[in-house]
C-alpha cells in the first residue's frame, strides 16, 4: 500500500465539493445511502445468528450485494445468498447469479418452484404466472436452513405498501407481515429482537429510489445483466405489457399472436419472465438508462409488473403472507 | 381534500434536470392538524418534483372517483394500507421521496392524529427539519405547540412552519406577519434552535415551489422548497466531538476475499458508522468502557483498500473501519471516542423517555436498553414525573401510559458510553425493548432533554445530570 497523504475525493465528492451547499464535511446524496446501507447490514451480521441475502440478479439485489461486500472488506461477505427460482427465469439472469456467487465465493441456494410443481405441494395458477408461487418455497428456505435475517432489496418508492414498511420488518412464525402492528423505528437504532420460530426482513435500501439505485450503479460501475439495457427482442402485446417470446411465454390469442413483433427494449425490472414486461427503449448504456429513467412519468412496477395490477393492495396482500 | 392537478401540467423539475446528481440528502418528517392541507401540501411537492408519476395519479383519481370526490384526493398517494384505505384514515408514517436539481429529500409523512406521539417521534428522530404547517384563518392551535414542543425535545435542527391557506386570509400580509410573530414567541419559548416560516397556498401553489407569487408582493423571502434546499443537513461534524461505536470487528484471517487474501492475512479492524465528529489518523482515541487509550492507526472503507489509497480522517455518518495502535480487546458494542473529549461511562442513566406500548412502564419494570451498538439489561428505578405538552409542566406521575413523555430513572446491569441527548443525538438516543416479545417499548432521550422545552436558556447542552 502506498503512503498519500493527500486526501482521495471520489468523482461523488468532488461534486459535492463544487456545490456551495455541501461543506467539507458532509456527504453527497449516495454517500449518505451507501452509508447507511452498510450501516444496516453490519448491525444484521453483528446480532443475528444465520443471515441470509436474496440474490435474484436483478439490479437491486445486485446493489444490496455491492454494498455487503463494501460492509466486510477485506473479509469476505459472511453469510450465503439465496434465489427463489419461479423455473420462469431469464436464462442470462441466472448465467449472471451464478457467475456473480462463484466471484464472491458465495454459497448460493435456490428454492425451487418447479420442484414444488413437480410433486405437487403447488399447483399451476390459471393464468400461468408464477409470482406468488414463490411464497411456500421462500418460506420453507428460511425455515430448513433456520435463517433469522432475510436481506430483501425492496424499496419504500416502489409500492404503497412498502412506504409504510420498517427496515428491520418483523416476520411472524408464518412468515407474516402485520402492517398494523409493526415497531417504531427510532433513529438508527434498529431492533432485531425475534422470538425463536419467527425472523426479520431486512431492507437495506429502502431510502433509495430507482434513480438513486442506477446512479449509484454508474458511481460503482457495477456490471448487470444484459437485458436491462436496450436490445432487440421478440415480443408480444398482452395486458398492455410487451412479454418476450420464450419458452415460458408466448402468445395465447389471436390478438396476441397478431401482435407479435421485433422491438428494442430493455427491463426495468427483472422477475418471472412470464409476468414481467419489457419497455420500448433505445438505452443502451448506463448514462442511457438514468437520463431515461429521469424523464419517465410511470413508475417501474406500473410499467412491467403484471402481478401488481390484479388490485389496489395486489403487494400488500402477497406481503402479509410472506412475499419479498 | 382535492386538489386539481392534470396529466398536462408541467413539473418544474421536468428538461432533464434529475439527471444530474443531487447534491445532498436532507430528511424531513411533517407534523400538523387535521384538516390543515398537510396532505396537499406534500401531494403538491411531489407533484411538482415530479415525484408522482403518471400511473400513481390514475390510480389516485381512479379511487377519488369511485369515493365520490370532484377532485384527485392526493392523501391516497401516501395512504397505502388497505386498513387505511377502508378507514379513511392515516395510520402510520409513510416515507415519500423527491428530488430537485439541488438536493434529495426523504419525506417522513407522519399522521396528525392516531398514534401522535409515537409516529411524530419516529419521524423526528431522524429528521434534519420538520415542515410544520398552520392554517392561516385558525392561527397557532395547542397541536401546533405540541409539535414544536415535539421537535424541540427530539432536537431536530430546523423547523419550517408552511402557514398555509394564505388565499382564504385574502392574502393578508398584516396577518400573516402577526402569526410569524406568534411562531417565533412559541418556538423560543419551546427552546426551537431555528425557526422559520413561509407563507403557501398548497392548493393554488403560492410560494410551495416558486418564489415570488404575485398573490403575496408583500412577501419576497424563499418559497418553502427553496428553504428546504438551503437548510444545512445534519450536525456540524466539526463541532461534535468524535464517536464511533464499533459494529463489528473485521478479521479476514486468510479468508477468501475476491483477490488479496495473503494481503489481509493480519487485518484486524474495527468496522461501525462515526456517530458524530471527525477523526484523522494519528488521533489520540479512548476504548469505553475499558478506558484504554490507543491511537487511530488507519482509516479504511473497501474503495481505499481496494485502490490502495490512504484515508487522512473520517466524518459522521461515514460508515468505515478504523485500525489502531495498539492491541487491545475490542468487541461489538465498545465506544471509540476522542480521548480528551470522552463522555462519561456509567450504569446509571437518568432520562427522558417517549412511552410507546400498551403496557404501562412502571418502578421495577425490567427490560433491555439498546444504546449505540450495545444492549444491556436494566430496571426501571424512578418514575419521575409526566410531560404535560400543553404546559411544558413536569407533573408527579406513578406511570407512564402509551403516547406519555416522562423522565425515568434507571439501572443498568452493565456500564454505557452515554451522553446527554442535547449534546449528541447519536449517542444520546437509546431503545427499550421488551426482553420477552422484543417489542419496542420507548425511545429514550439521555439526560434531561425536557430541560430545553421548559429551559430554553439553558440550551445547549448546558444541562448536567
Amino acid at each position: 500500500m502506498t503512503i498519500d497523504l493527500t486526501t482521495e475525493q471520489t468523482a461523488e465528492q468532488s461534486v459535492g465539493l463544487d456545490d456551495p451547499t455541501v461543506p467539507a464535511h458532509r456527504l453527497s446524496q449516495l454517500e449518505a445511502l451507501e452509508s447507511e446501507g452498510i450501516h444496516i447490514i453490519r448491525e444484521v451480521v453483528a446480532e443475528f445468528e444465520r443471515p441470509v441475502l436474496l440474490f435474484s440478479g436483478g439490479k437491486d439485489s445486485v446493489v444490496m450485494l455491492h454494498l455487503a461486500t463494501k460492509a466486510f472488506w477485506p473479509a469476505p461477505v459472511p453469510f450465503p445468498v439465496l434465489h427463489v427460482d419461479t423455473g420462469h427465469n431469464f436464462p442470462e439472469v441466472l448465467a449472471y447469479r451464478d457467475a456473480t456467487a462463484e466471484r464472491l465465493h458465495l454459497r448460493l441456494e435456490v428454492a425451487s418452484v418447479q420442484d414444488y410443481l413437480d410433486d405437487g405441494r403447488l399447483r399451476e395458477r390459471a393464468d400461468g404466472t408464477r409470482n406468488p408461487l414463490q411464497t411456500q418455497p421462500l418460506l420453507d428456505a428460511i425455515s430448513g436452513h433456520k435463517f433469522d435475517a432475510v436481506f430483501g432489496g425492496g424499496r419504500r418508492d416502489e409500492e404503497k405498501a412498502r412506504a409504510k414498511e420498517r427496515v428491520f420488518s418483523l416476520r411472524d412464525e408464518f412468515g407474516q407481515w402485520d402492517p398494523r402492528n409493526q415497531r417504531p423505528e427510532l433513529w438508527n437504532l434498529y431492533n432485531g429482537k425475534h422470538r425463536p420460530g419467527e425472523h426479520v426482513r431486512v431492507f437495506p435500501l429502502s431510502n433509495w429510489t430507482e434513480l438513486d439505485v442506477w446512479r449509484y450503479i454508474a458511481r460503482e460501475r457495477i456490471e448487470l445483466p444484459g437485458l436491462y439495457y436496450a436490445h432487440e427482442r421478440e415480443v408480444f402485446d398482452r395486458d398492455g405489457m410487451l412479454l418476450a417470446v420464450g419458452p415460458y411465454s408466448s402468445p395465447r390469442t389471436d390478438a396476441e399472436a397478431a401482435s407479435l413483433r421485433t422491438e428494442q427494449v430493455r427491463y426495468r425490472t427483472v422477475g418471472d419472465m412470464s409476468c414481467t414486461g419489457a419497455v420500448l427503449s433505445d438505452a443502451t448504456g448506463v448514462q442511457d438508462v438514468i437520463t431515461e429513467v429521469a424523464a419517465t412519468r410511470i413508475t417501474e412496477r406500473g410499467a412491467t409488473r403484471a402481478d401488481d395490477r390484479i388490485s389496489e393492495a395486489a403487494m400488500e396482500d402477497r406481503k402479509k403472507e410472506g412475499y419479498f | 381534500m382535492g386538489t386539481q392537478l392534470t396529466h398536462d401540467a408541467t413539473p418544474a423539475a421536468e428538461g432533464g434536470l434529475l439527471t444530474e446528481l443531487p447534491g445532498t440528502l436532507l430528511r424531513l418528517a411533517t407534523a400538523g392538524s387535521v384538516d390543515d392541507g398537510k396532505s396537499t401540501l406534500v401531494g403538491r411537492l411531489l407533484y411538482d418534483s415530479k415525484s408522482v408519476l403518471a400511473d400513481q395519479l390514475d390510480a389516485v383519481e381512479r379511487v377519488s372517483r369511485d369515493r365520490g370526490l370532484e377532485s384527485a384526493d392526493l392523501a391516497l398517494l401516501t395512504d397505502g394500507l388497505r386498513a387505511e384505505r377502508e378507514q379513511g384514515i392515516t395510520i402510520d408514517v409513510a416515507y415519500r421521496y423527491f428530488a430537485t436539481a439541488r438536493r434529495a429529500f426523504i419525506l417522513a409523512d407522519c399522521p396528525g392524529h392516531v398514534q401522535y406521539t409515537r409516529n411524530t417521534v419516529t419521524g423526528a428522530s431522524t429528521a434534519d427539519a420538520v415542515v410544520l404547517l398552520i392554517d392561516a384563518r385558525k392561527g397557532l392551535l395547542e397541536q401546533t405547540r405540541r409539535h414544536l414542543a415535539v421537535a424541540s425535545l427530539l432536537r431536530v435542527p430546523h423547523v419550517v412552519v408552511a402557514v398555509n391557506k394564505i388565499d382564504l386570509v385574502d392574502y393578508s400580509a398584516e396577518r400573516y406577519a402577526e402569526l410569524a410573530d406568534d411562531i417565533r414567541e412559541a418556538a423560543a419559548a419551546l427552546g426551537v434552535p431555528d425557526i422559520r416560516t413561509v407563507p403557501v397556498s398548497a392548493l393554488v401553489g403560492d410560494n410551495v415551489v416558486e418564489r415570488g407569487s404575485v398573490n403575496t408582493p408583500w412577501y419576497d423571502g424563499p418559497s418553502l422548497l427553496e428553504l428546504l434546499e438551503e437548510l444545512p443537513t445534519g450536525e456540524d461534524p466539526d463541532a461534535e466531538a468524535f464517536r464511533f461505536p464499533v459494529q463489528v470487528v473485521l478479521r479476514p484471517q486468510g479468508a477468501a476475499v475476491a483477490g488479496g487474501a495473503e494481503e489481509f492475512r493480519d487485518y484486524r479492524g474495527y468496522a461501525g458508522q462515526v456517530a458524530a465528529g471527525v477523526v484523522r489518523v494519528g488521533d489520540p482515541v479512548v476504548v469505553l468502557p475499558s478506558g484504554r487509550r490507543t491511537t487511530v492507526a488507519g482509516i479504511d472503507t473497501a474503495d481505499s483498500l481496494q485502490t490502495g489509497t490512504v484515508l487522512a480522517e473520517a466524518f459522521a455518518p461515514q460508515s468505515v473501519t478504523l485500525r489502531l495502535a495498539d492491541e487491545i480487546d475490542i468487541a461489538r458494542g465498545d465506544l471509540i471516542a476522542a480521548a480528551d473529549e470522552a463522555p462519561e461511562v456509567t450504569q446509571d442513566v437518568e432520562g427522558t423517555v417517549a412511552w410507546l406500548s400498551d403496557r404501562p412502564l412502571r418502578p421495577g419494570s425490567r427490560v433491555l436498553l439498546k444504546h449505540t451498538t450495545r444492549t444491556v439489561q436494566a430496571v426501571v428505578r424512578d418514575v419521575v414525573g409526566r410531560l404535560n405538552l400543553d404546559t411544558t409542566a413536569l407533573d408527579p406521575a406513578e406511570q407512564l401510559d402509551l403516547n406519555d413523555i416522562g423522565r425515568v430513572t434507571l439501572r443498568l446491569a452493565a456500564p454505557v458510553a452515554a451522553e446527554e441527548y442535547l449534546t449528541s443525538r447519536r449517542t444520546g438516543a437509546f431503545l427499550l425493548i421488551d426482553g420477552q416479545d422484543g417489542g419496542t417499548l420507548a425511545a429514550g432521550m439521555v439526560g434531561d432533554a425536557l430541560a430545553a422545552v421548559r429551559c430554553p436558556a439553558q440550551r445547549p447542552g448546558a444541562y448536567t445530570i
